[in-house]
């Protein structure tokens, strides 16, 4: 009876997986506007069921019914996969992160993770990267201007971006080499291991750098030069219309979704917590809530701070945040390679 | 082991067939009342006077090059990253030497001015 081990279990995981983040994006939306009315002082959605909860779900349905429109100057095939290949990474980019301690459910030992694989970080830089695709095509099929500018500006600042962002992973690896003298890409194994708290603090210096790395792949306020409404529309969704556009919409914030996630991971310890030994449940509590509190972070940051301008934007990544976190990187080496 | 893999497969493929079935609904669900108008480019209100396909500025292209150089550069840190605590001093300097080399270029590309915009 293998075939539960091998194919049912991960079938019901990904389900779950991906029903999940479905639910997480629809209250991530609910979830932004109120924190952002509050910052407005104003209240937020309030009439959709009791304290606007069921905005979601109305907003849902208002999308699904809407007339399919398919202009007539665009590139038909291209123009319907772009939002599918935007859609598609965000929900398989989360398979490698783990949600909680194992649990014993049914009688079973099960993990709280679709995969374990040793190349966890690799893993979720590339699926990141991959998201570029649905954006570049989207822009160039809708055969609009606002449209291709979008696309061009999205596709340099989540390029430029992901360099110190993938140099500051580089780091998170070689700090875990430092307990079993040999580093590990898995994701599973980082939350796991012990770190001392001079590792902890180190690691923290690089949370900026980060976080703020997280917003431009996110293409968040005040990074969000792809879609700047002013001068560009809608950016590289212009053309887009109905659920196609809630696709984009989805894969935004699922993508918001991760990115907290990863950060949640790598700097905050993931699940772990206090009487996490005992009630192995409580491990997934703590990951939501730190999930929870990172993003806001990401609203804090939308209703603080106003949006960039484009060469600011590509200056801030080139000149100032590689070489920062080259630095940073040069400091761990050579701390991992002597202590 | 390639098996680890497998999950991902089914996660991928479920995600497919979500999204698929996401963008066929409103073809059935959804009013189609096309008119002329309806299915014009989006131009702000304005008759639009030309498509999109048309050049644009080189810099993205540019950036487009050097995200690839460096890019690989951060790829080769990662086996790089797993063994350092083995390799000690040697991994140390060999690293050195290689990011060296790409700093030169950075340098070179910096005073060009290709990083300007």
């Amino acid at each position: 009876m293998n075939w539960i081990e091998v194919f049912l279990i991960p079938f019901i995981k990904s389900l779950v997986l991906i029903l999940a983040l479905l639910t997480g994006f629809a209250y991530m939306t609910y979830y932004e506007r109120k924190v952002l009315a509050r910052f407005h002082v104003r209240y937020g959605p309030n009439r959709a069921g009791p304290f606007g909860l069921l905005q979601p779900v109305a907003d849902a349905i208002k999308a699904i019914f809407k007339e399919e429109i398919i202009p007539a100057h665009v590139d038909k095939w291209v123009y319907l996969a772009a939002p599918v290949l935007a859609l598609i990474p965000a929900l398989i980019a989360f398979a490698v992160i783990p949600i909680g301690p194992d649990l014993n459910l049914f009688g079973r030992q099960v993990s709280l993770y679709i995969a374990d694989v040793n190349i966890g970080f690799l893993y979720v830089l590339a699926v990141a990267s991959v998201g570029t695709y649905g954006v570049i095509l989207a822009g160039w099929s809708s055969n609009n201007n606002y449209s291709l500018l979008g696309a061009l500006r999205t596709a340099a600042q989540m390029v430029s971006y992901e360099l110190p962002l993938g140099i500051i992973l580089v780091a998170v690896v070689l700090t875990t080499s430092l307990a079993t003298g040999e580093g590990s890409l898995s994701l599973v194994g980082l939350v796991q291991q012990e770190r001392p708290w001079w590792v902890w603090l180190w690691l923290w210096v690089a949370f900026p750098i980060f976080f703020i790395c997280m917003l431009a792949e996110t293409n968040r306020s005040p990074f969000d030069l792809p879609e700047t409404e002013n001068e560009l529309v809608a950016g590289f969704q212009t053309e887009y219309g109905g659920i196609k556009f809630a696709l984009f919409f989805m894969a935004e914030y699922i993508h918001m979704i991760t990115a907290s996630a990863i950060m949640a991971t790598v700097f905050f310890g993931g699940w772990q917590g206090p009487f996490v030994d005992r009630w192995p449940a409580l491990g997934i509590l703590y990951f939501v809530v730190k999930v929870i509190l990172v993003l806001f972070l990401f609203l804090w940051v939308r209703a603080s701070v106003p949006r960039v301008r484009y060469d600011q934007l590509m200056h801030f990544c080139w000149k100032f945040l590689f070489p920062v976190s080259l630095v940073y990187l040069a400091i761990t080496a050579v701390l991992v390679a002597l202590l | 082991m390639p098996s680890d893999y497998l999950p991902i497969l089914i996660l991928i493929v479920l995600a497919t067939v979500f999204a698929i079935i996401a963008m066929a609904l409103p073809a059935v669900l959804g009013p189609s009342r096309k008119t002329k108008a309806k299915l014009e480019p989006y131009e702000s209100g304005m008759v639009p006077y030309t498509d999109a396909r048309r050049r644009f500025p080189v810099q993205y292209y540019v950036i487009a090059v050097l995200f690839i150089l460096f890019d690989i550069e951060v790829i080769f840190l990662y086996p790089w990253a797993v063994m350092l605590r083995q390799l000690r001093l040697f991994g140390l300097i060999e690293m050195a030497v290689f990011l060296g080399i790409l700093l030169v270029g950075y340098v070179f590309v910096w005073k060009k001015g290709a990083l300007e915009w």
